[in-house]
């Protein structure tokens, strides 16, 4: 098979020699996409950070391959977004089948939606993100990647943790303020904290095949529910970067684990799907089950879970990696402020707070595919088989096909870190939700809003500064000399000398913003999201609103 | 707790209403019976447009038919 995954050179710390304690600031547990994002954004942000992969190398197949536009705009926040647009391929048109058809039931386009830097989905393989990832870290002298190090046990103390790690030539122990674990779905520092992992296994196998084929296809998605070569099953078939194709056999239950990946038996699945004489070149070829669970909580003490290490889902809507970029982006400026001494222990618990719900929401969608793509009951077939039935003659029966649905971002609405709306606002962007992104220009270069936000705290001023007075106008440019500094971004030409100004030239950022005639001011927080928005400009609601965005 | 769905007779020809529902199903085999109920369901669903309702309604249903499994059993 022709993918074989980059080798990176085991590393073996002198604390294995020397037998003294290591230390570090944050020790990242697994180099996984989410471990990788994690070091990154602490990583950049100046913090000793100690990275431990039990492997050394990258991801042994694609696996995530499909990235939506949320977590591609934390990646650009990180300097990855461009290069993995750039690489990664956009499928609009989109297909689904049933039983015998040849024609599709119905057909769909999911042109992007303009005006946004980042498109709607790309497809990628996972090692290319692993990859562009590593490449940032290995620039970073406060990052220490070390391949081929595993944690085998784990002490807990009231400021920081202590761990053993194993490597090829002996062990030694390294002490971390904090520690968070990416460790993946099995995870075992999980299973050494004693946290519970409910949730459901689905009785069903998945078996991927990423192929090469000798023809040319066209760039869509095409799903096919119950088709002749996979009765009673379905089949998923998309396309990777470097002319890959993705195709996922739903194979049931009941199977001979080691019989059904055996290329030649995949060969036969392929080309009753294609024709015998297909031509074609096997990348990769796996076989999963899957399960939905979630930790019961994602913070113990010094201890932090992220990615597939707190929740897992089925893969229909490509939630996992993409859900877990949301993990890490909440957290490392929450880390950041912690280690920093700009915010107490306690901020953390909002981590919980904001992404255990979202994270529950990803499963309630994931299980919703699932249970329409593998019905539980006759009945239940019997109604999906319905629906399919009637969307191909009715487009408004279409709503209800559900092969696995686009992963959106889930708004952190109750956040207690969110300032409650106190003015009238139609529209915009709701305290608790990420920010969109809208064209500007900066000067006069063509620019992203979002590419202005995030990191630190930043005020959003949809107003021309010579509406305020001068006492409003030192107040603001106070805030950046505050304990927790916040800068402002002036979208107007009437700007506070010194602040970035950008110029709505088509009005969407105004129109995304709900900002009508009346002006307004928007607090966005280090991760993109709004803490709180008002008509007026009140440098003592925003430090209000700042204090009460960090738990102070 | 707040209505959505309408619990008054809203109909000016039951009757009618009755006969088109059944003569749906007019030469269909029992599947395919159960085949058109469903997409009945699904077309009216899109068309009332709230969840509430339908919710309402769907409770309606069960309730009524757990409540004839009692009696008879
Ligand atoms: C077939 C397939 C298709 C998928 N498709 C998609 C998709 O299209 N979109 C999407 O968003 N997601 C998809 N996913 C899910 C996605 O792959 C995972 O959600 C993602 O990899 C999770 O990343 P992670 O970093 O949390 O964990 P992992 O990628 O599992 O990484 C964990 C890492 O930790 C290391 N590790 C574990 N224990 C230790 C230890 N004790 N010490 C040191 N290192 C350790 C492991 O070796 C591993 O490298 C797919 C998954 C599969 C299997």
């Amino acid at each position: 098979m022709p993918y074989v995954p980059t080798q990176y050179e085991p590393v073996v710390p002198a604390a294995v020699d020397t037998g003294t304690v290591d230390s570090t600031t944050v020790l990242v547990v697994g180099a996984g996409p989410i471990g990788l994002a994690c070091a990154l954004d602490l990583g950049l942000r100046g913090h000793s950070i100690v990275l431990l992969s039990q492997n050394s190398r990258l991801t042994d197949g694609s696996r995530a391959l499909c990235y939506a536009r949320r977590p591609l705009e934390i990646l650009d926040r990180l300097g990855l977004g461009e290069r993995m647009v750039e690489k990664g391929v956009s499928w609009n048109i989109g297909r689904v089948f049933f039983r015998d058809k040849t024609d599709p039931v119905y057909s769909f386009d999911l042109s992007p939606v303009k005006d946004q830097k980042l498109p709607g989905m790309i497809n990628i393989q996972q090692y290319y993100n692993e990859e562009y990832n590593i490449e940032a870290l290995e620039a970073l002298d406060n990052v220490d990647i070390r391949w081929g190090n595993k944690l085998t046990s784990l002490e807990e103390a009231d400021d920081g943790i202590v761990a053993t790690i194993e490597t090829a030539k002996g062990d030694y122990e390294i002490q971390a303020d904090w520690l968070i674990a990416c460790d993946g779905s099995s995870s075992s520092i999980r299973n050494m904290l004693g946290l519970n992992f409910d949730g459901e296994t689905f009785h069903d196998n998945f078996l991927i095949a990423d192929v090469k084929f000798k023809k040319e296809y066209p760039t869509e998605r095409h799903f096919w529910f119950d088709p002749p070569f996979n009765p009673a099953q379905s089949v998923l078939l998309h396309k990777q970067p470097d002319d890959v194709w993705r195709i996922d056999f739903q194979v049931g239950w009941d199977i001979d684990r080691d019989e059904i990946v055996k290329p030649e038996n995949v060969t036969l699945r392929i080309q009753a799907m294609f024709g015998d004489d297909v031509e074609f070149e096997f990348e990769w070829i796996s076989l999963y089950t899957f399960n939905c669970r979630q930790v019961d909580r994602m913070v113990q003490g010094r201890v932090v879970l992220a990615g597939d290490a707190a929740h897992i889902v089925s893969p229909f809507g490509a939630r996992g990696a993409n859900t877990g970029f949301q993990d890490t982006d909440n957290l490392a400026w929450k880390l950041d402020l912690i280690i920093n001494g700009q915010a107490n222990g306690s901020l953390l618990k909002s981590y919980d707070e904001e992404r255990s719900p979202a994270a529950r929401i990803n499963i309630l969608n994931s299980t919703r595919s699932t249970d329409f793509i593998t019905p539980k009951s006759k009945i239940s077939r019997q109604f999906r088989d319905a629906v399919l039935q009637l969307s191909s003659t009715h487009e408004f029966a279409r709503g209800f096909v559900n092969s696995g649905r686009l992963s959106l971002p889930v708004p952190y609405l109750d956040s207690p870190l969110n300032s409650p709306d106190t003015d009238e606002w139609t529209g915009g962007v709701a305290p608790g939700t990420n920010c969109t992104d809208a064209p500007v220009m900066c000067g006069n270069k063509r620019s992203w809003l979002l590419n202005h936000l995030g990191w630190e705290f930043k005020v959003l001023i949809f107003s021309g500064a010579g509406q305020f007075t001068v006492e409003q106008q030192q107040e603001l440019k106070s805030l950046a000399n505050d304990d927790i500094p916040v800068s402002c971004i002036f979208v107007s030409e009437d700007a506070l000398a010194g602040e970035t100004v950008l110029t709505d030239v088509q009005g969407l950022a105004a129109e995304r913003y709900g900002i009508g005639a009346g002006g307004g001011v928007y607090l966005i927080r280090p991760d993109q999201h709004v803490a709180a928005r008002w008509r007026e400009l009140d440098s003592g609601k925003i430090r209000d609103a700042v204090q009460r965005a960090t738990g102070n | 707790m707040t209505q959505y769905l309408c619990r008054k007779p809203n109909l000016d020809d039951f009757d009618e209403v009755y006969q088109q529902i059944v003569d749906m199903h007019v030469g269909l085999s029992e599947e395919e019976s159960q085949s058109a109920n469903a997409k009945l369901i699904f077309t009216l669903a899109n068309h009332i447009g709230d969840p509430d309702v339908i919710r309402e309604a769907a409770e309606i249903a069960r309730e009524n038919t757990l409540q004839w499994r009692d009696e008879v059993s």
